[in-house]
């Protein structure tokens, strides 16, 4: 049986997915990626969790053998940097394109028509 | 479009089905740790940070962290790269009302305040570099929007975030000289600082010093991106 914070990641990927998928304004696509990014980083949380315990922050009551799995947490504080960097970059292009296009609609924009 | 959205929604239930069943093997809050209950068994020791993300962040895989700052720093290069123009002012025509200008006022010291805690106190409590740098930037934001003919110091900006880089690297390369290998904890392995802090603002090691110039890199970093972004070509 799958967990609800499993499903609940997925459909985050999928939605986001699914922007990619069918929006044509540029922007809503960079939205959609974000919405996926978001729920990979969900994923991966809620992989590193174990039911009972607490954050791993190894203060007053809480040992060692009390806090959950810190790994998925650095690599998650990871991908959100990136994610960031991926974002502010495509964003700096999409300025760009609709500078040069006036517009955001990629059926629009010769290039990328397919 | 009715077939090409019927496409979309099939192929969004294969990949969903696909990555059910693949995570349907993986039992959710079951104990899985293999590294990491070593981390967390021995953070305390070998690195004296409390909070043990961190330490995994800075000090295990410090040498990650450093290729994240630099893709951090391509990342506003090419921004500022890419929306390179020889003539680029900021176009905003309405200045910010009375509320966000005095308000902006208000918060800014202590929006700055709150991003200078987070990345200090990045080994005892949740936040870090990162978050801490991002609420610096977002302080500047507040200035961008409340007053139109705001701009960051470029010149004092650039100087910064190339001191902070250079920074990191030569606290790696003071571990290198005297433990022998890059980004060596020496303050806490070699000269024992903070052993009996541990839980307090001095100790952790290395860990606030890295953790504050990378909140300093962030911080401008990011701020430069928004000043790339809010600027407009100006034809003469």
């Amino acid at each position: 049986m799958i967990s609800v914070y499993y499903f609940g990641a997925i459909a985050l990927i999928l939605i986001g997915l699914y922007a990619i998928l069918i929006k044509r304004n540029l922007l809503k696509i960079l939205v959609g990626l974000s919405i996926m990014e978001t729920g990979v980083n969900l994923l991966l949380i809620s992989i590193g969790y174990v039911s009972g315990k607490s954050a791993p922050i190894l203060s007053e009551g809480i040992g060692p053998s009390q806090a959950v799995d810190p790994i998925p947490q650095a690599l998650v504080l990871t991908a959100i940097v990136i994610g960031v960097a991926t974002t502010a970059m495509a964003l700096s292009v999409a300025i760009l394109i609709y500078e040069k296009y006036g517009t955001l609609n990629v059926e629009e924009i010769r290039r990328l028509r397919g | 479009m009715v077939v090409k959205r019927a496409l979309a929604i099939i192929t969004l239930l294969v990949i969903g089905y696909w990555l059910a069943v693949g995570l349907s093997q993986v039992p959710f809050g079951e104990d899985k740790m293999l590294i990491g209950q070593y981390y967390l068994n021995n953070v305390k020791d070998q690195t004296g940070a409390v909070n043990a993300v961190t330490a995994v962040v800075v000090n295990y895989r410090g040498f990650d962290t450093l290729g994240e700052v630099t893709v951090l720093f391509i990342a506003s290069t090419g921004v500022g790269a890419l929306l390179w123009k020889r003539k680029r002012k900021r176009t905003a025509k309405t200045e910010g009302s009375i509320v966000l200008t005095t308000g902006t006022r208000l918060l800014f010291p202590f929006v700055m305040l709150f991003g200078a805690y987070i990345f200090i106190h990045g080994h005892l409590t949740p936040g870090g570099g990162f978050p801490g740098g991002a609420t610096v930037a977002t302080a500047f934001l507040l200035l961008y929007l409340a007053y139109t003919a705001y701009e960051i110091p470029h010149r004092g900006f650039e100087v910064t975030e190339g001191l902070a880089g250079m920074g990191y690297v030569t606290v790696g390369l003071i571990g290198l000289a005297i433990g022998g290998y890059f980004l060596f904890d020496w303050i806490w392995q070699t000269w024992q600082f903070g052993t009996d802090n541990i839980g307090r603002l001095l100790s952790g090691g290395f860990i606030p010093i890295i953790y504050t110039i990378i909140g300093i890199k962030v911080g401008t970093e990011l701020s430069g991106i928004i000043d790339n972004m809010v600027k407009e070509e100006v034809s003469e």
